[in-house]
């Protein structure tokens, strides 16, 4: 059950951040490592300044 | 035996449904509650998720389980991440959901809930929910692209090229229609002028904290900047009391629709982290939860309609909009329904976070019902007020008066009794001075959510508070929408005018760049003052052509639909797009005929500028213009807005062309035709990507 309620928790956290366009984290490092020992990956503050020119930069479009 | 056990809950809730439909659709004279109209839509909901998804998930889409989603063939961590099918769905659901369902839903009630509500719901589950679903999964198998590639890559270049064009229009018209939208709202409202400005500062302190302070603290930031909200709403109210702010803060339209367009082009000038981002984590974080607040708040309240099932103005000569139910009801529900705008969400960033091609079925499918949702709410605050206030908000000065003795005795005529006391005292519980001629839905929406939410909390002394949060919240998405719309219509307008003066088409030139956005703000900001100088509200002339463009887009998309199934060879089951593609068609296409060439004045632009002609040469004024100039203006106008509704009309007819010339093509040919990416196996090779 406590199984349960911090899948829920770490759901809702992840889905609000991606919500304004900001994917995980630790997904992205997981990834780093995995496929890209060679290279260092962004810090956090970078990954986030990254993220943020990729959502607005472009001139991505909103919903009505 | 299994098989059938399975099945029977399913019948159950599919009684349940017909049943809350039926009392919902049968009651007479007795007013229903609420709770009726929500369970319809839920039963309604789940059967078409569990049957005609799954049905088109199988037989028509084929989707494949264990086919590579561009989010494994291309895992960056950044923009193509494998996601939870429940994170993404938040993700898409935010993204789609916005100002539309909840304001066309308030406009269509002038015919009573019952024709907004039905096709709401076939519309969802026929329409809207397809065309979602089919473009996240075309998009899903070719890299995530975008429509606009889409088109151009299935239909051919110019359709392409066309599609664009068209969406850049229709881009222009939904920035106008939102910003009436809050002008309206906002006018002669202190209160809300105030709390409206307030967000400026808070998302200016906001940026520099994110930026400087504690980089990319994303969650204290927005609870900070909610507190300061929650602080500028008490602000406002204290504002709007004193004797100097209060005057110094109460605007006509005029002058916010100049504040709106000043404001247009400044944001979409400033870095992005300086005001768009944090506003936007402001505008989505409370969108999402006044959407669970208001649900909670139907579900507690249990609120009674007041609106009769339907009004003697589905036939037509409503005073919000004008035309016969059919074909406007179908275009002034857009979102909530169908909405073509959607097709640039599936075709955006969801395609490249799916973590397995099935999940399209519920994020595509589900997202679409769950915003469908969002407009049954929308509905049913409009209808828990007293009709008479509905009509009173939404009727223009010129049909029933400006004064509320006026306005009590003409709509009381109509027969929905109100009077003038009550029209006060309800602008008094909503802590404004009046509460006439507050077209444009926002503010009836917010009278509704006052009405709920102030039963759950706070009581009669905070109906004022929740009036005004619910006018923040609607402003605050809007103008994020204004900021990022001028923005992407400003690299739209770049990349067309490019191709002329290859000058404009640096993105990283700053004169450029700064031509480019007062070029657009200058499109929306024209329509913009045009609605908010006419007399009948302008919702009445822009809300249609929003309709009309936003279904003709849907149009488009489903079409592409029904081009793709041909060429994959399944074109016995294109009927699952060509419906609905073809019911838009004919809904948009009679509306755009009617909106040209419609002998009623008040539905036909043409006779309407011939009428306001013909005083001009007879040298007669015909209220409610004062001076030939703004005869002249009002007849410039109506042709203006002809001519955009005959190319909107141009736009959907060549699509439609190209569209049936691709399917014959596909059809001729012996093997499947599409441009699928190749297929690649999930599952070993997926982590030696990259």
């Amino acid at each position: 059950m406590p199984e349960a309620g911090r899948y829920i928790a770490r759901s809702i956290r992840q889905s609000l951040r991606l919500m304004v366009g900001l994917p995980d984290y630790d997904v992205y490092l997981t990834h780093m490592t995995a496929t890209h020992p060679d290279r260092a990956p962004m810090s956090y503050e970078e990954f986030f300044r990254e993220r943020l020119e990729a959502r607005y930069g472009a001139g991505k479009g909103r919903c009505c | 035996m299994h098989n059938i056990r399975r099945h029977l809950v399913w019948l159950a809730v599919a009684v349940l449904g017909a049943f809350a439909l039926g009392t919902v659709a049968l009651s007479r004279g007795e007013s229903i509650n609420a709770l009726w109209v929500v369970t319809a839509a839920l039963c309604t909901y789940l059967i078409a998720y569990r049957y005609y998804s799954l049905f088109i998930a199988d037989k028509v889409l084929g989707l494949d389980a264990n086919r590579k989603t561009p989010a494994h063939r291309h895992n960056d961590g950044l923009d193509y991440v494998p996601t939870d099918k429940n994170v993404l769905f938040g993700h898409h659901f935010a993204a789609i959901a916005g100002a539309g369902p909840l304001v066309g839903p308030v406009l269509a009630a002038q015919m009573g809930y019952l024709p907004g509500l039905l096709w709401v719901l076939a519309g969802v589950v026929f329409a809207g929910a397809v065309q979602d679903f089919i473009i996240l999964f075309i998009s899903t198998r070719r890299d995530g692209r975008s429509l606009g590639d889409l088109v151009k890559q299935e239909m051919g270049v110019v359709p392409g090229m066309i599609a664009l064009f068209g969406t850049f229009m229709i881009m222009i018209i939904i920035l106008a229609v939102l910003a009436l939208i809050v002008v309206k709202a906002l006018a002669e409202s202190p209160w809300g002028s105030f709390t409206v400005a307030a967000t400026i500062p808070v998302a200016l302190f906001m940026g520099v904290y994110l930026r400087y302070i504690r980089p990319g603290r994303i969650g204290e930031v927005s609870v900070i900047g909610f507190v300061l909200l929650m602080a500028a709403i008490f602000g406002g109210q204290w504002v709007s009391q004193h004797p100097v702010w209060g005057p110094a803060f109460t605007f006509d339209g005029k002058a916010l629709t100049w504040m709106l367009v000043g404001y247009g082009f400044v944001a979409a000038s400033l870095p992005v982290w300086l005001l768009l981002a944090p506003r936007d984590y402001l505008s989505t974080f409370l969108k999402i939860g006044t959407i669970i607040a208001l649900a909670i708040g139907i579900v507690v309240v249990m609120p009674t309609l007041q609106m009769p099932a339907i009004t003697q103005f589905a036939q037509g000569n409503g005073p919000v909009w004008s035309g016969s139910l059919f074909p406007f009801l179908f275009i002034t529900i857009a979102c909530g329904a169908v909405s073509g705008f959607h097709a640039l969400i599936s075709s955006g960033t969801t395609p490249k976070m799916l973590d397995n091609e099935r999940h399209a079925r519920f994020i595509g499918y589900g997202g679409m019902l769950a915003e469908s949702f969002v407009a049954v709410m929308a509905l049913v605050a409009a209808s828990c007020i007293e009709p008479g206030i509905y009509f009173a908000m939404n009727s223009p000065g010129a049909l029933v008066g400006t004064t509320v003795q006026q306005a009590a005795a003409t709509i009381s005529g109509w027969g929905f009794v109100v009077t003038p006391e009550m029209l006060l005292q309800t602008a008094k519980d909503v802590g404004e001075t009046t509460i006439l001629g507050r077209t444009g839905g926002a503010p009836t929406l917010a009278v509704g959510m006052a009405h709920i939410l102030h039963q759950v909390m706070g009581g009669q002394a905070m109906m004022a508070f929740w009036y005004h949060f619910a006018i923040l919240f609607e402003a605050l998405f809007i103008l994020t929408a204004v900021d990022a719309g001028t923005r992407a219509g400003r690299f739209m307008l770049q990349d067309l005018l490019g191709s002329f003066v290859p000058a404009l088409k640096r993105t990283d030139s700053l004169p450029a760049n700064l031509i480019a956005t007062a070029l657009c703000v200058a499109a929306w900001g024209y329509f913009l003052y045009q609605g908010v100088v006419d007399p009948l509200g302008g919702i009445n002339t822009l809300w249609p052509l929003f309709g009309i463009s936003n279904q003709m887009l849907a149009a488009v998309a489903l079409m592409l639909g029904v081009v793709v199934l041909f060429r994959m060879k399944r074109e016995r089951y294109a009927w699952v797009a060509a419906a609905p593609a073809v019911w838009l068609l004919a809904c948009t296409l009679t509306a755009g005929w009617q909106k040209i060439f419609s002998s009623d004045p008040k539905i036909g632009f043409l006779s309407h500028a011939a009428k306001y002609a013909d005083g001009l040469a007879n040298g007669v004024l015909i209220a409610p213009a004062r001076t030939p100039e703004a005869m002249s203006r009002i007849v410039f106008n109506d042709r203006l807005d002809a001519a955009l509704c005959a190319l909107f009309i141009f736009v959907v007819l060549s699509v439609l062309v190209y569209s049936v010339k691709a399917c014959l093509a596909a059809r001729a040919a012996h093997r499947p035709t599409t441009q699928e990416t190749p297929f690649e196996p999930m599952g070993a090779a997926s982590s030696a990507a990259h």
